[in-house]
């Protein structure tokens, strides 16, 4: 695999990860607990599909093929999706929501942290812009997995599930390939395996303060990455570019 | 126009010699355009009628989220989705000025929730139609948006202060709503012969339902010249509905687009369009629960505010335990 075909695969890596969250957190757009939530659930939303379109236009130039944002995201069926599979799993309650949201903002605040300083200066940039935000949805996913841990009995139960059927999805996210090693060699991302001790340590600290156990190490499910996903990623995709296959060629 | 038909639970519009000294000052403040703040006296008639008028349009933002967020995911192009996302939740927003508006007439927005949940409040008609093609979520921009703002600029300068002020907050993401919504159509009228029949059906489809927005004419309505004597509606269902006419039916003719009314004609004379008859019979359905969507958006409200119960229990009892151990190093 040669530099440049390493990095558009990072990219899409990068830009399908927001993308797919973007996606199911607009599901619960007029659906949230509270209208409060229907704000910032889709503020977040809209701050993923901003980095999406940042993440795959670049994506779209490191190809050289013409192909831009738009097209990489509506016109790739699943096999060429690049997301990890936690960020494809659906919402469930809002426990679940908030779970996969947490695991999720603690990893990237920390991916995008390392990427600011990437020898790819466009990569750089759009971590900076990108790393502001996150800040902010790491903060607001760990407050609520502190509030809905350390709430009622049934929040608490509902979030101690929720972080159990999640866990298996997380381990991915720390696991290296060519294209990340690619990435390490070429001084423009990080090993995704020295994120995880931070990353552990912060959800050792909130599971212990949420009165939550953190479920021990184990079996990781693994695909996204190079594009082997659960079945829910179809369905996603069917909604998501049902006009651009219906209607190909028009504009909107 | 988010509020249809409000009642004033008035039966005659009183003269100044049969008000008491209290509603004389009160009509006279008005008639001098100072707004009514929460915390003066206000006569329990204005009071009830601006909690349900308010509480009309708040539940109007709210269940009108979903006609458009059933489009969110589907929506063309990641622009047109972010543009969507925003707007959808721009009236949620909405939704909540108007609740916080209404909760300063003492009334809160868990009670106003209920009332809708339970269907004993209303809100607008035409948030009871299909969204079915992209072109509808054009077609709302321009049209239901665009009747929405023909109410609620005039509003901006309605009598009660904390109302006025929503609406003027209100009206800035409106406008910028109805310009989206234009846009999204002339993309589809300039656009393929398929996206241009969709533009075409979509509007067929909204013209009429858009123009019952205003509500059956009030000339002759009581309770609309109470509303009017209070400042808190400024014109006649009639006069804003011709407006509207005036307005749209030039962009129609701009998008190549053909309004669907064979009575639609330009009468020099009056110096407005004349229009066809609106299909009463068919918005007082609505109304009365019969349209297409009213059970699947009470519906879908009411299992979202259920299935969220638990989640705000959550929070109040992890803020009640925060504040208890705050308490409990302090002391």
């Amino acid at each position: 695999m040669s530099g440049q075909e390493a990095l558009f695969e990072y990219l899409l890596r990068l830009g399908d990860n927001t993308l797919i969250l973007g996606h199911r957190l607009s599901e619960w757009c007029g659906h949230s607990p509270a209208l409060e939530e229907d704000l910032a659930l889709s503020n977040v939303a809209l701050d993923l599909i901003g980095q999406t379109q940042l993440w795959l236009n670049l994506a779209g130039e490191i190809e050289g093929k013409g192909r831009d944002a738009d097209k990489l995201a509506y016109l790739r069926d699943g096999r060429d999706f690049r997301n990890v599979l936690l960020v494809e799993q659906p919402n469930g309650d809002f426990a679940a929501t908030m779970a996969r949201q947490f695991y999720f903002d603690a990893w990237h605040y920390l991916l995008l942290r390392e990427l600011t300083g990437s020898k790819e200066a466009r990569i750089a940039e759009i971590a900076a812009k990108g790393l502001k935000e996150v800040t902010y949805h790491l903060e607001r996913s760990q407050e609520w997995v502190l509030r809905l841990g350390d709430g009622t009995e049934e929040s608490h139960r509902r979030m101690q599930t929720a972080i159990d059927d999640l866990w298996m999805y997380t381990g991915e996210m720390f696991e290296s390939d060519a294209v990340d090693e690619a990435m390490v060699r070429d001084g423009i991302g990080p090993d995704p395996s020295s994120l995880h001790e931070p990353w552990l340590g912060l959800m050792r600290s909130t599971a212990e303060e949420a009165t939550l156990t953190l479920p021990q190490p184990g079996w990781a499910q693994r695909g996204g990455k190079r594009g082997i996903h659960s079945e829910h990623l179809g369905y996603i995709l069917a909604d998501l570019q049902f006009l651009q296959r219906a209607y190909p060629n028009a504009t909107w | 126009m988010y509020a249809q038909m409000v009642k004033t639970g008035v039966d005659h519009i009183q003269s100044k010699e049969e008000m008491s000294p209290e509603e004389r000052a009160f009509q006279d403040r008005v008639d001098q355009d100072i707004k009514i703040e929460p915390k003066e006296w206000m006569p329990e008639a204005y009071r009830k009628t601006l909690i349900r008028q308010i509480s009309q349009h708040a539940h109007s933002e709210i269940i009108g989220m979903q006609p458009e967020g059933n489009w969110i995911t589907r929506a063309p192009t990641l622009e047109r989705k972010a543009i969507l996302l925003a707007k959808v939740q721009d009236e949620a927003g909405h939704g909540l000025y108007l609740y916080c508006a209404a909760e300063t007439l003492g009334v809160s927005r868990d009670e106003l929730m209920e009332q809708l949940n339970s269907g004993k409040a209303k809100y607008s008609s035409i948030f009871n139609y299909p969204t079915l093609t992209w072109a509808d979520i054009g077609a709302i921009g321009w049209l239901v948006d665009g009747a929405a703002i023909m109410n609620q600029v005039p509003l901006q300068r309605c009598s009660y202060g904390p109302y006025s002020r929503a609406m003027i907050r209100i009206c800035k993401e409106e406008s910028f709503h109805q310009r989206q919504g234009y846009d999204a159509m002339t993309k589809l009228a300039r656009g393929t012969p398929e996206q241009k029949q969709m533009a075409q059906d979509a509007l067929n489809r909204w013209w009429w339902p858009s123009l019952m927005m205003f509500g059956p004419s009030d000339a002759e309505s009581v309770h609309s010249a109470q509303s009017m004597r209070w400042k808190i509606k400024i014109n006649s269902n009639d006069e804003l509905r011709q407006k509207f006419v005036d307005q749209t039916v030039p962009q129609a003719e701009y998008l190549g687009l053909t309004v669907p009314d064979p009575a639609l004609k330009w009468n020099a004379e009056r110096g407005h369009y004349d229009f066809g008859e609106v299909d009463w019979n068919e918005f007082y359905q609505v109304v009365a629960g019969n349209g297409p969507c009213n059970r699947d958006r009470l519906r879908t409200r009411v299992k979202a505010y259920e299935e969220g119960r638990w989640v705000r229990d959550a929070a109040d009892a992890y803020a009640a335990k925060k504040a208890a151990r705050a308490k409990a190093k302090a002391a």
